[in-house]
């Protein structure tokens, strides 16, 4: 190295060894926000939901309780019973739908453009917005685009199956998924001892498949349960003081009765919409932690 | 117990009595032909879902043009949405500014938070600590919308007051600001998930020559991670833009509905998804222009997440051709 060279380099060392601490701990506490922000969300909740006395009461209370313009008298429960029924209509029709679909794409169909065209379908129908699924719900099974016979009005199985479509596409990318984890000497195995094609997938790549498929059905149906806009589009009533008793009654889901509490302007209320929030929240995560627990457990066996 | 080997050539098989599998044989080619079909319907009905939107929106848009008497170029560049004067406005560009208004403030919380926390789980976490964080964030990607609206409600709109009304600054009960802030936060999760992804399929290769010149961490994360791994971030951000566009209950909630053209993010504003749910739950009648101008403003909003899908997908797959 000549002398002249030598006299322009420059390696900041020390400003250089400082920069990559002060970058690591930003990136952290970026990490952290989301982690922050949902800390901070439930202390604000709990304490709202608080200020209305004993938070287990408050539970009770709005556990037990129908819709009602008093605040000490609301509650959620024609919601919740409501949201029940969505979910287990939704996973009667959405989910044997879904992995239907799915196992005809990764097991049946051949590859090719048509594949490739309803593949690229499902990848832009997932990032579809859920208020354009309410609408298709709304002309197609609450109005059927106007014939009185068909149309199904404000029932539990319009909502239903609107919310059916909704999840479809993340039902259909899990169980493909899935699919693929399985190897392919397990098909060729049962295929050399003379399964049929339908006897190996159902005899063995679904159930090798199920924990995959499990938790991508668990993550759908936690949408379900968390969707608002597309029910407040197919007409799920605001208030209703009887849970539904059947697929074709009228219904209100839970967080379509926190989305009316959270209009009220009466302060009072504001107890009664944070109880709904922490009611609401603790179902989905626990929803999604078995999920996710399930696919980590199946991951870390293979 | 081997059978014996006497009679080795096959003439004609015997049927056990008690063999399981006897009988069998025409139930399995019933299975045999029937399950393709009703997988290949199932899979039909995520065709028909999109033909279904498409027809839906594209059917009604045309019912309501007619019956309100406008073109379409009034629609998409009126300047103006007053469904109850007289006569009525149906322009767009009101709720379009709104969105775009939204949307963009999001992006500006999402990018950096999402960017450097992606950063951070594909460079700098230990392998425990990613093993904890990743799943945490996955989590978080499952909270509802409606949670973040009652959030701005709860917390974000008193705390912009408490902060900015001292100042002289009027901040309105819904307002633009905690709209973005918590929209934002909600697509933080889609922006780094994805990021990460693309990070960590950057080749060792090149962090490693970087390192045998001399690089510190941070310069490889920063000039070499991050320019290498760049048309893959940017088809996550614009994806996460699509879905801050779509974003209905946090909106609703936060943002207000009063349609209009303002730079002042303090105010109310009205997203197209706003408008649609504020329509259906008026008291409009179905069939009537108000009623039908969803459609209009649904087709709209179709359209502009599509494109913004699409164009996600065609930088992602430039980005993964080049690391082929």
């Amino acid at each position: 190295m000549s002398v002249e060279s030598a006299g322009r380099f420059h390696p900041r060392r020390r400003s250089r060894a400082l920069a990559g601490p002060v970058f690591a701990a930003a990136c952290l506490l970026a990490t952290l926000t989301g982690v922050l922000a949902l800390a901070v969300l439930t202390l604000a909740v709990v304490a709202a939901a608080a200020s209305d006395g004993g938070l287990i009461d408050l539970l009770h209370r709005l556990a037990v309780n129908p819709q009602s313009g008093d605040p000490a008298r609301a509650g959620f429960r024609v919601g919740i019973v409501g949201s029940a029924w969505l979910l287990a209509l939704t996973a009667l029709i959405g989910i044997p739908t879904g992995v239907g679909a799915g196992v005809f794409l990764e097991e049946y169909m051949p590859a090719g453009r048509l594949k490739g065209a309803i593949q690229t379908n499902i990848a832009n129908l997932a990032g579809v917005p859920s208020v354009v699924y309410g609408i298709l719900g709304l002309a197609v099974f609450a109005r059927a685009f106007g014939v009185s016979g068909l149309a199904l009005g404000p029932s539990l199985l319009a909502g239903a199956l609107t919310l059916s479509l909704l999840i479809l596409p993340t039902i259909v990318v899990t169980t493909q998924e899935a699919l693929r984890t399985v190897p392919p000497s397990l098909r060729h195995a049962a295929m050399a001892l003379g399964a049929t094609r339908w006897q190996v997938v159902a005899g063995h790549v679904l159930p090798s498949a199920l924990p995959g498929i499990l938790t991508g059905t668990i993550l759908g149906l936690s949408r379900v349960v968390g969707e608002t806009a597309p029910l407040l589009m197919v007409g799920a009533a605001g208030s209703l003081l009887r849970p539904p008793r059947g697929p074709m009654d009228r219904y209100s889901a839970l967080p379509v009765e926190i989305y009316n509490y959270a209009k009220e302007p009466d302060p009072a209320f504001q107890a009664v919409t944070a109880g709904g929030i922490l009611i609401l929240v603790a179902l989905l995560l626990s929803m999604n932690a078995v999920a996710i627990v399930i696919r980590d457990r199946f991951r870390r066996r293979r | 117990m081997p059978p014996p080997l006497a009679n080795t050539t096959p003439d004609a098989p015997l049927l056990d009595p008690d063999d399981p599998w006897r009988g069998q044989s025409r139930l399995s080619a019933v299975a045999e032909f029937v399950a393709p079909i009703l997988l290949a319907l199932c899979g039909l009905v995520t065709v028909l879902t999109t033909l279904g939107i498409l027809a839906v929106l594209v059917v009604q848009s045309v019912e309501f043009f007619a019956a309100a008497g406008i073109g379409v170029g009034d629609f998409l560049f009126g300047l103006e949405l007053r469904p109850g004067a007289r006569p009525p406005r149906f322009g767009v560009l009101p709720l379009v500014w709104g969105t775009f208004l939204i949307a963009f403030g999001a992006s500006c919380v999402a990018l950096p938070i999402g960017l450097l926390s992606a950063i951070y789980l594909s460079e700098y976490a230990p392998r425990g600590v990613r093993a904890v964080l990743k799943p945490t964030l996955e989590l978080l990607a499952g909270v509802p919308s409606i949670v973040y609206g009652y959030l701005a409600l709860l917390l974000v709109t008193p705390a912009l007051k408490a902060a900015l009304e001292p100042l002289g600054l009027r901040v309105d009960h819904f307002n633009a600001v905690s709209a973005c802030l918590v929209v934002g936060m909600m697509i933080v999760p889609s922006v780094s998930s994805l990021s990460e992804d693309v990070l960590s399929a950057v080749p060792q290769g090149l962090r490693e020559a970087a390192y045998g010149l001399g690089a510190t961490k941070f310069e490889v994360s920063t000039r070499i991670v991050l320019p290498a791994g760049l048309s893959g971030v940017a088809a996550a951000f614009i994806l996460a833009v699509g879905r801050a566009v779509g974003e209905t209950m946090a909106v609703v909630l936060a943002a207000g509905t009063m349609a209009r053209f303002t730079l002042n993010p303090l105010t109310s504003v009205e997203t197209m998804t706003t408008y649609i749910i504020q329509v259906v739950g008026g008291e409009a009648s179905y069939g009537s222009p108000k009623y039908l101008s969803l459609f209009a403003v649904g087709l709209t909003l179709f359209a502009i997440t599509l494109a913004l899908n699409v164009l996600s997908n065609l930088v992602l797959r430039r980005y993964r051709e080049v690391y082929r």
